[in-house]
C-alpha cells in the first residue's frame, strides 16, 4: 500500500497542453477514480503516474519516492489496460505469470501465485487456453490476474470495462469493487462512465480541459458540485438546466423564468448581473399529489410532452421556462403526452449557477 | 431436369477452371523441369533433335564431375553469404524499424529515404565499391561480401519489418515496460513473436535476394568466396559452352531456395499479404 503525491504536473504533447497544473494527493488504500469527458487528460495523468509519459514539469511521488525520472517497470505497479493487452501467443498461465517471470521469480513460487490468482478470479479452468479462446469479459479477469499476481504497491485501471457489454460491465464493476476491499491496494481507475465513478470511487476527481474541476467522495461531488460542468457530468438522466432572470420580488430575491414562472431564491446573493441558471436533478423534480404548499416548496403545472417508463420510476419531459426538463416519478399512472401533470421541488436541493463563470453561486 | 443442368454446368466450370489452371502450372513448372532433366542428361541426348523429353536413364555424372572439381562449393559460399548477411540484416534491420516506429528515430519520413537506397542500380557504385575493397583488402573475401549485402539488404528490412511493427498495438508493449521489461526485453519478449509472420517473410526474401545476387559477386571475388551465380558464368565459354554444368550447377542453385520456401510457405503467405495490407 502507498500514497501517491502530485504536484503542479504540466504535460504537452507537441503544441498542445494536455495537463495544466494537476495536484492531486491520493491516501493509501483509497479508490481514487479519474472521470471527465474524452480528452480531458485522465488517461495521460494515469499513463504519467505509470511512467509512460514522461514528467513535462512537476513532480509526482509514490510511498513518498519521487518517481520522475524511475522506468515503469522500477515504480512497482501494475496496470490494466482497455484492450486487455493479453499476449496472444501466450498460454492464460503464462500471460498471468509473465510479469513474475520478467522479474526472474522462482518457478514453484510463480506457480504458487498465478495459482492463486486464478482461484480468485475463478478463471482456474481457463489457464492452459489462449486468449483468442476467452470471452471478452474473462480476458478482462485474466488481464487482472496479471496485474495482481505482482502484489504491486499502486494499481492502475485504464478504462478497463468499456469493451465490455453492459451486463458483464456492471458484473465486473462489482468484481474489482471487490477486489479493493479484500486487497486493500491503492487503485487509481481512469474512466469516462460516471456511473463507474459513482459506484465505485472513494473518491472523484473530475477533470476537464487538463485541470482536476472538482474532487472528493461521490456523494459530495453529485450533491454539491461546484461548478455547473460537474452537475451536468454526473448524474443520469441528467440535472435540469433552467436559464432565468434575477428579479427582486418584495423582501427577497426571485428568479424568472421565460414563461413567466417566479421562483424565489433560498437566500440573497450578491449581485450576480441579471441571469442566472437553476440546476435541478430529475430525481427531486417529482409529481406533486398534496395541494398544500410547504415552506420551500416550488410547484409547477406543466402538460406532459415525452413518457418513458423504466419499471421502477417513470421520465416524464416537460418544458419549463422554455427549457425541455426532465422529472421523475415513481408511479406508472402518470399520465400521457399532453395532459397536465402536477410537479414539485424543494429548493433545498436546486443548484444555482452563474451563467458566465459556471460557478454555483447558492 | 434444371437441377441437372445446373449441376452439369457447374461441372463443366469446374473442368474449365482446372484445365486452365493445369496449363498455366505447365508454363510456370516446364523451364524449372528442364533445367533438372537436362542436368541429368548424356551430352549426346541434351543436342539430340527432336528434343528427349525424359532421358531413359537418369544419370549424375554432371553433378559427380562438380564435386569433384571442386565447384560445388560455390553453392556452400552462397549459402554462407547469403545466411549469415540475412541474420544479420534481420537483427539489425528490425532493431532500425522498431527504433523509426516506437521513437519516430529520423523523423516520419526517414523511412522513405531509408527505402529509396534500393532505388539506385548496383552497377552505378560497383566501380567505387571496388576501389574502396581493393584499399581495404576486402576483395574475394566472406567479410567484403557480408557487410556489402548486409547493407544492400538492410533498407529492405527496416522497410517491411516497420509494417509489422507498426501493427502490434501499443499496448501490449506498455504492458510489458509497466509489468518488468526493458525496452530490450520488449523487443525479445513482445516485438519478435508478435512479429513473427513477418519476420520469417521478410527473412526469406532477404535470403533469396542475396542468394540470387550476381553484379557485386561477379566484381568483388576471384577465387576463394566465387558465389554460384558466379560460377555458372564460368561454364559459358568462348568456343562451347558446358550445358551440362550450367545445367547442374544451376539445379544446385535452386535447390535451398526450394527448401527454405517450401519449409516456411506458411508465414510466406501470410506475412506477404500482411505487408501487403500495411503497405
Amino acid at each position: 500500500m502507498s500514497d501517491v503525491r502530485i504536484s503542479g504536473l504540466h504535460k504537452t504533447f507537441g503544441t498542445v497542453h494536455v495537463l495544466k497544473g494537476i495536484d492531486l494527493e491520493i491516501p493509501a488504500g483509497e479508490f481514487t477514480v479519474l472521470v471527465g469527458p474524452s480528452g480531458c487528460g485522465k488517461s495521460t495523468l494515469l499513463r504519467t503516474i505509470a511512467g509512460l509519459e514522461e514528467v513535462g514539469q512537476g513532480d509526482i511521488s509514490i510511498s513518498g519516492v519521487n518517481v520522475n525520472s524511475l522506468r515503469p517497470r522500477d515504480r512497482n505497479i501494475a496496470m490494466v489496460f482497455q484492450n486487455y493487452a493479453l499476449y496472444p501467443y501466450l498460454s492464460v498461465f503464462e500471460n498471468i505469470a509473465f510479469g513474475l517471470r520478467a522479474r526472474k521469480m522462482e518457478d514453484h513460487e510463480v506457480r504458487l501465485r498465478v495459482n492463486s490468482a486464478a482461484d480468485m478470479l475463478g478463471i482456474t479452468g481457463l489457464l492452459d487456453r489462449f486468449p483468442k479462446q476467452l470471452s471478452g469479459g474473462q480476458r478482462q479477469r485474466v488481464a487482472i490476474g496479471r496485474a495482481i499476481v505482482r502484489k504491486p504497491q499502486l494499481f492502475l485501471f485504464d478504462e478497463p470495462l468499456s469493451n465490455l457489454d453492459a451486463q458483464l460491465r456492471d458484473e465486473m464493476r462489482g468484481e474489482i469493487k471487490k477486489l479493493h476491499q479484500d486487497l486493500g491496494i491503492t487503485m487509481v481507475y481512469v474512466t469516462h462512465d460516471q456511473i463507474e465513478a459513482m459506484t465505485l470511487a472513494d473518491r472523484i476527481v473530475l477533470m476537464r480541459e487538463g485541470r482536476i474541476e472538482q474532487m472528493g467522495s461521490p456523494l459530495n461531488v453529485y450533491e454539491q458540485p461546484a461548478t455547473r460542468f460537474v452537475a451536468g457530468f454526473l448524474g443520469s438522466p441528467k440535472i435540469n438546466f433552467i436559464s432565468g432572470e434575477l428579479v427582486d420580488a418584495g423582501d427577497r430575491q426571485a428568479m424568472r423564468l421565460s414563461d413567466g414562472e417566479i421562483i424565489p431564491l433560498p437566500k440573497r446573493t450578491q449581485a450576480w448581473g441579471q441571469s442566472i441558471v437553476l440546476g435541478i436533478r430529475p430525481q427531486h423534480l417529482g409529481r406533486s399529489t398534496d395541494s398544500k404548499v410547504k415552506a420551500g416548496e416550488v410547484k409547477l403545472s406543466r402538460p406532459i410532452e415525452i413518457v418513458q417508463p423504466t419499471g421502477s420510476r417513470t421520465y416524464v419531459t416537460i418544458k419549463i421556462g422554455g427549457t425541455q426538463c426532465i422529472a421523475e416519478t415513481e408511479s406508472m399512472e402518470t399520465g400521457r403526452p399532453g395532459e397536465t401533470i402536477d410537479l414539485s421541488f424543494d429548493l433545498q436541493h436546486a443548484i444555482f449557477f452563474d451563467p458566465t463563470s459556471g460557478a454555483a453561486i447558492i | 431436369m434444371t437441377n441437372l443442368s445446373v449441376a452439369a454446368t457447374r461441372r463443366w466450370k469446374l473442368a474449365g477452371r482446372y484445365g486452365l489452371a493445369s496449363l498455366l502450372l505447365v508454363f510456370f513448372v516446364f523451364p524449372i523441369y528442364w533445367l533438372f532433366i537436362i542436368s541429368l542428361k548424356t551430352p549426346d541426348e541434351i543436342f539430340h533433335f527432336p528434343p528427349i523429353w525424359y532421358p531413359k536413364s537418369l544419370q549424375f555424372a554432371n553433378y559427380a564431375v562438380l564435386f569433384k572439381d571442386g565447384d560445388a562449393v560455390s553453392v556452400l559460399n552462397s549459402l554462407i553469404l547469403a545466411g549469415v548477411s540475412t541474420v544479420i540484416a534481420m537483427i539489425f534491420g528490425t532493431m532500425c524499424a522498431y527504433s523509426l516506429v516506437r521513437f519516430k528515430t529520423g523523423g516520419e519520413d526517414f523511412a522513405v529515404w531509408v527505402i529509396s537506397q534500393r532505388l539506385m542500380p548496383p552497377i552505378a557504385i560497383i566501380f567505387p565499391i571496388f576501389l574502396l575493397y581493393v584499399y581495404l583488402g576486402w576483395v574475394d573475401s566472406y567479410g567484403g561480401l557480408i557487410v556489402l549485402y548486409t547493407a544492400f539488404n538492410l533498407p529492405y528490412v527496416i522497410w517491411m519489418m516497420r509494417g509489422y511493427i507498426e501493427d502490434i498495438p501499443l499496448e501490449l508493449e506498455e504492458s510489458a515496460l509497466v509489468d518488468g521489461c526493458s525496452r530490450w526485453a520488449v523487443l525479445w519478449k513482445v516485438v519478435f513473436p508478435m512479429a513473427r509472420t513477418g519476420l520469417f517473410a521478410t527473412a526469406v526474401f532477404t535470403f533469396v535476394f542475396a542468394w540470387n545476387e550476381f553484379i557485386f559477386a561477379l566484381v568483388l571475388t576471384r577465387t576463394e568466396v566465387v558465389t554460384y551465380t558466379v560460377q555458372v558464368t564460368h561454364y559459358f565459354g568462348g568456343q562451347s559452352n558446358f550445358w551440362a554444368k550450367i545445367a547442374a550447377m544451376s539445379a544446385l542453385g535452386t535447390v535451398p531456395v526450394f527448401i527454405t520456401v517450401s519449409l516456411l510457405q506458411r508465414f510466406l503467405v501470410r506475412g506477404i499479404s500482411m505487408g501487403a495490407v500495411k503497405g
